[in-house]
């Protein structure tokens, strides 16, 4: 399946991706709207740029193939797409009981600031191409089969 | 402003941030390498010092909201045409430090740009204009040493050519990536131009900071340059390339005179076997064109003459600003006195410093010369906005830096490719006006004088130039 990829020898730290993550998961889809407003009410970028000095790195979750937070989720909350293979999340299910946070070794899953649940990736639906993946400026990230 | 010297608040630059449209996000302060930008924890928003910035626009061109506009100062002092502004900040700046004032790129001060006074032909009535769309059009190019004539012999019935000819760099079109050092710029430039040179069918030239080895495998592309430093210089570099470079303009302390180029330009051929052609690079001086007889007197294959819009990474601005002489006089100067001491086949001539476009090249091409190295051109392919702060070493764009944060926002792939998109870019238009010229080679073109007019230009330059004014 296609994942989102990064190469951190490009990376530069700009954090766009994460921008517009929030973007395309906001109510408003309206960067200033999103980042001034929605983000007060709990609205967070599913990616982060994970930095240690000047090496950096856009991470997101990695839709594995085998997905330890799937089988650590106690209520059907995420799921295995047969067809797309995504790891897909409904919101409505999720009891916030952290168990797939803490299975994930990728630290892919954030927990909401607000509402006793989960946000993860789920690769942008809506888009041919994840919004990280089309902000980025530097061609970090590519979505890609590899 | 409280505790800043007085001098440094006459900066060049202010910066316009739209509150409205500003987040807060940060991304200019990440961006700017010259710590304009920072977040105040009082006022909970991002701030700026306009002083400290030097005009790169890197952190407008990333601010997702669009919030900033950079901006001249216009805070004016009384006019006054002979002290401009310039030359007051120059002296405060000197008057606060003692030292010498360091600039970058090439001579920005507005002596006259000579490409912008010669006009190109085309073709009306009598003869055809010809549609490179739909004919053969010939940019290829061989740098080298020309024979004086050719001899022919006969072989199994085939006449086959006697003459024995000198190495040539075979260019699919007439422009190479000048001399930038690794050091100057950055690996991820180096390799950049290494592939695009490579894809296109054209070469590039290391500087004077010697070859990474993983770029021996460029070296058919190559041209390696032997500086007055002689930084990274020995056998295998000079066997890794096609061509070879031998001058620069700082003094090289072992040539005096002619006879020790000679010298240095056979130990360069019998190094490489005479299988490389061997190129002296000058700059655009006083007496370029007796210089440059010299030179090819002395054996060398190609001669580069670089003129005063040359960029540079870091050089003296008085120095950048006030010597040298425009390269389009040195370069129509050169080629006149090789032909008319009948030595012009016997090197090629190549042309640097300013070349903006393909117009220019096509001009540089009809003054005389065989082909051109950009380097500023190249650099602005990939994002350098001219603000002439190389010498710091922290450019945000990440060329004129080895700085790994800034260096990695060049990516070389993407590099790689503006680099070629550009030279593909100008040789399609260089194909255009070869053939509303009614050429279809670039060699017809060579040298070709009376394909240039000239406008606003007195009765000497028109001589040195050789070309007619516009209406004649
Ligand atoms: S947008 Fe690209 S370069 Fe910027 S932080 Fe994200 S992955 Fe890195
Ligand atoms: S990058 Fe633009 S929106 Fe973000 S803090 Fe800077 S000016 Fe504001
Ligand atoms: S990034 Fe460049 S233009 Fe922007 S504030 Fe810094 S120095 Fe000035
Ligand atoms: S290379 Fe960088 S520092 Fe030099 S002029 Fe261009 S943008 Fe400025």
């Amino acid at each position: 399946m296609k994942r989102v990829y990064v190469n951190p020898e490009v990376c530069i730290g700009c954090k766009l991706c994460e921008l517009a993550c929030l973007t395309e998961h906001s109510q408003s889809k309206d960067l200033i709207i999103a980042y001034r407003e929605e983000r007060m009410q709990g609205l967070l970028p599913r990616n982060t740029v994970e930095e240690s000095g000047w090496i950096t790195a856009s991470l997101n979750c990695r839709h594995c193939a085998e997905p330890y937070c799937i089988q650590a989720c106690i209520s059907g909350a995420l799921t295995k797409d047969a067809e797309s293979g995504r790891v897909v999340y409904e919101e409505e299910q999720c009891v916030g009981c952290w168990s797939c946070l803490m299975a994930c070794p990728f630290g892919a899953i954030k927990r909401h600031p607000i509402k006793e649940k989960i946000v993860k990736c789920d690769l942008c639906p809506e888009r041919s191409i994840p919004a990280c993946v089309s902000a980025c400026p530097n061609q970090a990230l590519t979505f890609e089969e590899k | 402003m409280l505790y800043r010297p007085i001098n440094q608040n006459y900066h060049d630059f202010i910066v316009q941030r739209d509150r409205e449209l500003c987040i807060n996000c940060r991304v200019c302060e990440r961006q700017c390498s010259y710590l304009v930008h920072y977040w105040d924890e009082n006022r909970k928003q991002v701030m700026h010092d306009n002083a400290k910035c030097v005009g790169c626009h890197r952190c407008e061109a990333l601010c997702p909201t669009g919030a900033i506009v950079i901006r001249h100062n216009p805070s004016q002092f009384r006019e006054n045409s002979h002290w401009k502004p310039w030359f007051i900040k120059n002296v405060y700046k000197q008057a606060d430090g003692g030292g010498v004032l360091l600039g970058a790129m090439g001579n920005p001060q507005p002596y006259p740009i000579y490409w912008d006074r010669l006009l190109l032909d085309a073709s009306q009535v009598t003869n055809p204009s010809i549609d490179p769309l739909r004919e053969p059009m010939e940019l290829r190019t061989y740098l080298g040493s020309k024979p004086d004539s050719l001899e022919f012999e006969e072989k199994e019935g085939k006449p086959s050519l006697k003459t024995k000819l000198s190495p040539q760099i075979k260019l699919n079109y007439p422009i190479m990536f000048s001399a930038m050092s690794y050091g100057s710029i950055n690996f991820n430039l180096h390799i950049a131009m290494a592939r695009a040179a490579t894809e296109l069918g054209i070469v590039y030239n290391t500087g004077e900071g010697g070859l990474h080895p993983d770029l021996y495998q460029y070296g058919p592309n190559t041209i390696v340059q032997v500086a007055s430093g002689r930084f990274g210089v020995h056998r295998d570099y000079l066997n890794a390339a096609e061509g070879s470079d031998a001058l620069s303009p700082a003094p090289h302390h072992d040539i005096y005179s002619i006879e020790d180029l000679r010298q240095l330009i056979y130990a360069l051929k019998e190094a490489t076997e005479y299988r490389v052609p061997v190129s002296v690079k000058i700059a655009a001086v006083h007496n370029a064109a007796a210089i440059a007889s010299g030179i090819v007197r002395a054996g060398a294959d190609i001669v580069a003459v670089d003129g005063f819009r040359g960029g540079t990474g870091a050089a003296p601005t008085m120095i950048r600003d006030n010597v040298g002489i425009p390269a389009e006089l040195a370069l129509a100067a050169i080629d006149q006195r090789l032909r008319d001491e009948g030595i012009r086949n016997r090197a090629s001539v190549v042309i640097a410093g300013g070349i903006r476009c393909s117009a220019d090249v096509v001009k540089a091409i009809a003054l005389g010369a065989d082909a051109v190295y950009i380097g500023s051109a190249a650099l602005v392919a990939v994002g350098c906005t001219m603000c002439q702060r190389c010498y710091t070493g922290k450019c945000p764009w990440g060329i004129a830096t080895n700085v790994p944060s800034l260096a990695r926002r060049q990516n070389p792939e993407i590099a790689k490719q503006k680099l070629v998109n550009l030279v593909r870019g100008w040789a399609h238009e260089i194909e255009e006006m070869l053939g509303g010229m009614g050429l279809n080679s670039i060699e017809s073109l060579r040298g070709n004088r009376e394909k240039l007019r000239a406008v606003g230009l007195n009765e000497v330059e028109l001589d040195i130039f050789g070309v007619k004014p516009a209406g004649r």
